[in-house]
């Protein structure tokens, strides 16, 4: 890893314009951009840690969203969204393993838009409002492609706004060298129609999949989605799994995510 | 550089460190505290889990820079203060929670916090909180039963008997 300068900001308005000097880089837990960095797969002039700005990893409940803070740890959402939103808080208690749990962010991990990250399938499922220092961002709007975003260079997450499901379940087939999702479905009924958000399959990143949503709008049981099935030209194909396989993958995971919600 | 100050294990300790500094390098090389091992260079093995405030994280996984003021616990300060093995280590010790010993800093400090979250896990919750732990000699199974017995739990038997036979087809 190479040597960077190192900014350790208390505001977001010093971090804001810290990131706004040269080749800066935020950071917030790091538990994918630390591994990228030491591979030299990164190398910033200045470091941004935004683990000290105050105010940002707070999570409030209204009557019917969740509003958590960008540097929330995955261990603190699994913990305090248990009540209000069960398939968040499982979501957030499987993501990778106890040690990355402790450090990792939600604002990370949307930021980063890794294609088989967990979060964003919940982002777009839920229809989530990402809050940044700037401005307000549908989650329709927010994931542009695999490690793209709607962000601009120097703009901070603060907060997600997610409106909490009537019911919904995550269901992620574990890539289990990685522990990122193979394939991973968040779906999710609300009074106005049922959401169905796939991550790990698409070479665009996540996705919703609309057939499914229309199908489960009308009756959001497992049966509705009988013969559904979803095309493999446009899936992920690597070493771990083919492009059939991660498509057989999203009827699969999206059952079971109906199944279980 | 940065001259960083920590509490670990009890002590105040200062250490100056380059801003890339892994905190895992800080520790070892900075402080000598050389029972936090690196295992792998991808983040992935979990023999360097230590506590900072009160969590488990992965030494490599966090600038020393990012731990200026914080509470570290390391595997050093696991033992007793007369020298002797607590609870846990003991336990890996009598169930064979260990071969090699490389792995072993990590396991018993991710069961450490296991057990401060959850003091009575049951068999899927122990091996739900190991899973960012790597060993590549015991099987896992001598580990589990170690942390069942560390938490006051029973020990499922050993396979002590023969396998069962396989069934003609």
């Amino acid at each position: 890893m190479y040597d960077f300068d190192f900014a350790n900001p208390a505001t977001l308005d010093e971090a804001v314009a810290a990131l706004g000097r040269g080749d800066a880089q935020a950071l917030a837990g790091g538990q994918t951009y630390l591994p990228a960095l030491r591979q030299r797969l990164a190398a910033p002039d200045t470091i941004v840690s935004l683990k000290r700005v105050e105010g940002l990893s707070d999570i409030e409940a209204t009557v019917d969203t969740l509003r958590i803070g960008a540097m929330a740890t995955h261990a603190r959402i699994a913990r305090e969204t248990a009540d209000r939103f069960p398939a968040l808080s499982r979501l957030a208690g499987n993501i990778g393993d106890m040690a990355v749990r402790s450090r990792g962010t939600l604002g990370g991990s949307l930021a980063n838009n890794d294609p088989s990250a967990c979060y964003p399938a919940m982002a777009l499922a839920t229809g989530a409002t990402i809050h940044t220092n700037a401005r307000d961002i549908a989650a329709e709007d927010f994931f542009r492609g695999m490690f793209e975003t709607a962000l601009d260079d120097g703009e901070i997450i603060t907060a997600v706004t997610v409106p909490v499901a009537q019911a919904a379940h995550y269901e992620k087939f574990v890539q289990r060298a990685s522990r990122f999702a193979l394939v991973g479905v968040f779906a999710a009924r609300y009074p106005d129609g049922a959401r169905v958000a796939v991550t790990g399959a698409s070479s665009g990143g996540v996705f919703r999949w609309t057939e499914a949503e229309e199908r489960l709008s009308d009756r959001f049981e497992a049966s509705a989605l009988d013969g559904l099935t979803i095309a493999p030209d446009d899936m992920i194909e690597d070493l771990h799994a083919t492009k059939p396989y991660r498509a057989h993958l999203v009827s699969v995971m999206t059952r079971r995510a109906v199944e279980h919600a | 550089m940065p001259e960083i100050s920590m509490r670990v294990n009890g002590t105040d300790r200062t250490v100056r460190v380059e801003n890339r500094t892994l905190l895992v390098h800080a520790l070892r090389d900075g402080l000598r505290l050389t029972g936090t091992h690196v295992g792998c260079d991808t983040s992935q093995c979990g023999a360097c889990t230590i506590h900072v405030d009160g969590a488990p994280v992965k030494a490599c996984s966090m600038l020393a820079v990012e731990a200026d003021g914080a509470e570290v616990e390391t595997i050093e300060g696991q033992a007793m203060s007369d020298g002797s093995l607590n609870t846990i280590q003991q336990a890996f010790q009598d169930h064979h929670g260990l071969q090699c010993g490389f792995c072993t800093p990590g396991m018993v400090m991710a069961t450490a916090a296991l057990l401060r979250e959850n003091p009575k896990p049951g068999d899927a919750e122990i091996r739900h909180a190991l899973k960012g732990n790597i060993c590549r000699c015991t099987g896992y199974q001598g580990i589990v039963n170690a942390i069942l017995a560390a938490s006051g739990q029973p020990v499922p038997a050993a396979m002590d008997s023969e396998p069962a036979p396989v069934a003609a087809e």
